[in-house]
C-alpha cells in the first residue's frame, strides 16, 4: 500500500492531506462532543445510542488519521491529540459546546441542539461519504465504503429523533427551531474545502462543494416538507472557516480537556 | 543448518479457528468472517484480516491474538498480520456455524434479509420465539442491538446486519 502513496504527485498529495485532515478533525470533534453526553441524555436508550454513535465516529476519525500517518503526515495519535487549534481543519459546527455548564460541574446541555446538530452533520457526512466511495484515492474510497455502512444507522437514528421532536409539543418545536438557527449559523464551512478547494476538486478525490451542498438540500427537503416547514439554507459565506484554521474559543477549551491525558506523558506507549 | 518448514495454509486455518472474539468467546474470527487471505511462503505466514466495525476496540486484541496463535505453529519464522479494508466486512460473512455459536452466547445472528422498509427482524436467541421487541438498535458495542423476548422474558442481543446495500 505504501508504494502507491509514494507515487502520488505533489499537488495531489497536498490536496489529499488537506481533505483527510478535514474529514478526520470533523469526526474527531463530533465524536468528542458526542461523548460529553454520556450519562446526560434524556433517556437511557438515547444515551446508549449516542455513545455508540460517538464510538463509531471516533473509529472513523482514527481511520482518517491513520491514512494521514501512511502519507507521512505524522503519528496518528499526535495528530489527534497534540495539534493546536489553528492547525485544526474541522468545521466550527463540530467544535461548539453542547450547551451551558460543564459535565465536571453542572451541565445544562441542550438536547434539541444535540439532535439538530447530529442530524444535519450526519446527513452532510452521508453526502460526503457517498461521494468518497468513488474517490480517486483508493484507500480513502475503501474506508468510505465501510463508514457508509455504519453511517446508515446513525442517520436513521438522528432523523427519527429530529422528526419526533419537530412534530411534538409547542415547547419542543420552539427549542428545535432555535437549535436549527444555531446550527445553520455555523453550517457555512461544513461543505467548504477552504483554501484547497481548487486542488481537492481537480484531483477528483471528492465531488465539488456546490454539488454536495445541493445534494444536502435535496436530502432534507422531503423531511421538512412532511413537517410542513421551510427547509433551511446553508449560508453562502461561513462566519468562520474551520477548514482554514479559523476557530472559536470552544475548540481551545475542548483541546485542553481532550489532550490532558496524552500530555501527562507524551512518550507513553498506549 | 537451520531447518526449513513448509507451513500449510490448512494448518494456519486450524489455528485461526481457535482465535476467538475476545468478548464473545464462543465464536472464532474464522466463523465471524474476519479472515481475508491466508498465504504461506515456506515458513512465513501472511494473514489479512477484515475489521468489522471501525471503532471496535477488540480489533487490536484480535490482531495480537492472531499473531500469538500462529507463532505457536512449529517452524513458523515470520508472521505478517494486517487489517485490510477491501473487501469490506459485511455481516453476511458470518458462517452457518458462526450463527449457531452466536446463539449459544445469547446473541441472535444477523438476519440475512431486510424488510421492504429497511427494518429487520430476528427471533429470540434463547427460545427462538418471534415475539420480540427491539429496545435499542444500538447496544453495548458497535456491532450489537438490544432486544427483549416477550415469550421467555429474556433480554438478548442481536448482531447488527451491515451490508453494502445500505
Amino acid at each position: 500500500m505504501s508504494e502507491i502513496e509514494k507515487d502520488l504527485p505533489m499537488e495531489n498529495k497536498e490536496a489529499l492531506t488537506s481533505l483527510l485532515f478535514q474529514l478526520a478533525d470533523d469526526d474527531f470533534m463530533y465524536a468528542y462532543r458526542g461523548s460529553e453526553w454520556l450519562g446526560l441524555a434524556p433517556h437511557i436508550e438515547a444515551d446508549i445510542a449516542s455513545s455508540s454513535i460517538s464510538q463509531d465516529s471516533m473509529g472513523h476519525a482514527a481511520m482518517f488519521y491513520s491514512l494521514l500517518e501512511d502519507l507521512g503526515a505524522g503519528n496518528a495519535d499526535n495528530l489527534a491529540h497534540m495539534r493546536i487549534a489553528s492547525e485544526r481543519k474541522n468545521s466550527i459546527l463540530t467544535e461548539r459546546v453542547n450547551g451551558e455548564g460543564y459535565y465536571m460541574e453542572v451541565p445544562h446541555y441542550d438536547w434539541a441542539y444535540a439532535v439538530v446538530r447530529s442530524y444535519f452533520y450526519t446527513q452532510a457526512k452521508k453526502i460526503k461519504i457517498d461521494s468518497l466511495c468513488g474517490s480517486s484515492y483508493k484507500p480513502l474510497a475503501e474506508i468510505a465504503v465501510k463508514v457508509k455502512m455504519e453511517l446508515y444507522y446513525h442517520r436513521l437514528h438522528w432523523e427519527t429523533w429530529f422528526k419526533q421532536l419537530m412534530g411534538s409539543t409547542d415547547v419542543a418545536k420552539q427549542k428545535m427551531n432555535k437549535a436549527v438557527e444555531l446550527v445553520m449559523a455555523d453550517f457555512g464551512d461544513v461543505f467548504s474545502y477552504g483554501n484547497q478547494k481548487l486542488e481537492i476538486e481537480v484531483s477528483r478525490l471528492i465531488e465539488s462543494e456546490e454539488d454536495l451542498k445541493a445534494k444536502w438540500h435535496e436530502s432534507i427537503k422531503p423531511v421538512f416538507l412532511a413537517l410542513q416547514m421551510e427547509a433551511p439554507t446553508i449560508p453562502d459565506l461561513p462566519s468562520k472557516n474551520g477548514r482554514n484554521g479559523e476557530h472559536t474559543k470552544d475548540l481551545d477549551d475542548a483541546l485542553l480537556t481532550l489532550s490532558e491525558v496524552s500530555k501527562l506523558d507524551p512518550v507513553a506507549i498506549w | 543448518m537451520t531447518s526449513f518448514v513448509e507451513v500449510t495454509t490448512k494448518c494456519v486455518y486450524e489455528v485461526l479457528m481457535n482465535v476467538k472474539d475476545p468478548e464473545i468467546d464462543s465464536i472464532s474470527i474464522v466463523d465471524l468472517g474476519m479472515v481475508g487471505e491466508v498465504s504461506t511462503d515456506g515458513d512465513k505466514v501472511n494473514i489479512s484480516l477484515l475489521p468489522t466495525f471501525l471503532g471496535c476496540p477488540a480489533l487490536e486484541i484480535i490482531k495480537k491474538n492472531t499473531v500469538k496463535a500462529v507463532q505457536a505453529i512449529p517452524g513458523v519464522s515470520e508472521i505478517n498480520v494486517e487489517f485490510v479494508y477491501h473487501p469490506p466486512w459485511t455481516s453476511d460473512r458470518i458462517s452457518k456455524q458462526g450463527h449457531i455459536n452466536l446463539r449459544a452466547f445469547g446473541i441472535a445472528p444477523p438476519p440475512l434479509h431486510f424488510e421492504e422498509d429497511g427494518s429487520w427482524r430476528v427471533d429470540c436467541a434463547y427460545c427462538g420465539s418471534t415475539y420480540v421487541t427491539m429496545d435499542n438498535i444500538f447496544g453495548p458495542t458497535s456491532c450489537r442491538s438490544i432486544l427483549y423476548c416477550k415469550s421467555c422474558k429474556n433480554v438478548f442481543e442481536a448482531m447488527k446486519p451491515v451490508s453494502t446495500t445500505m
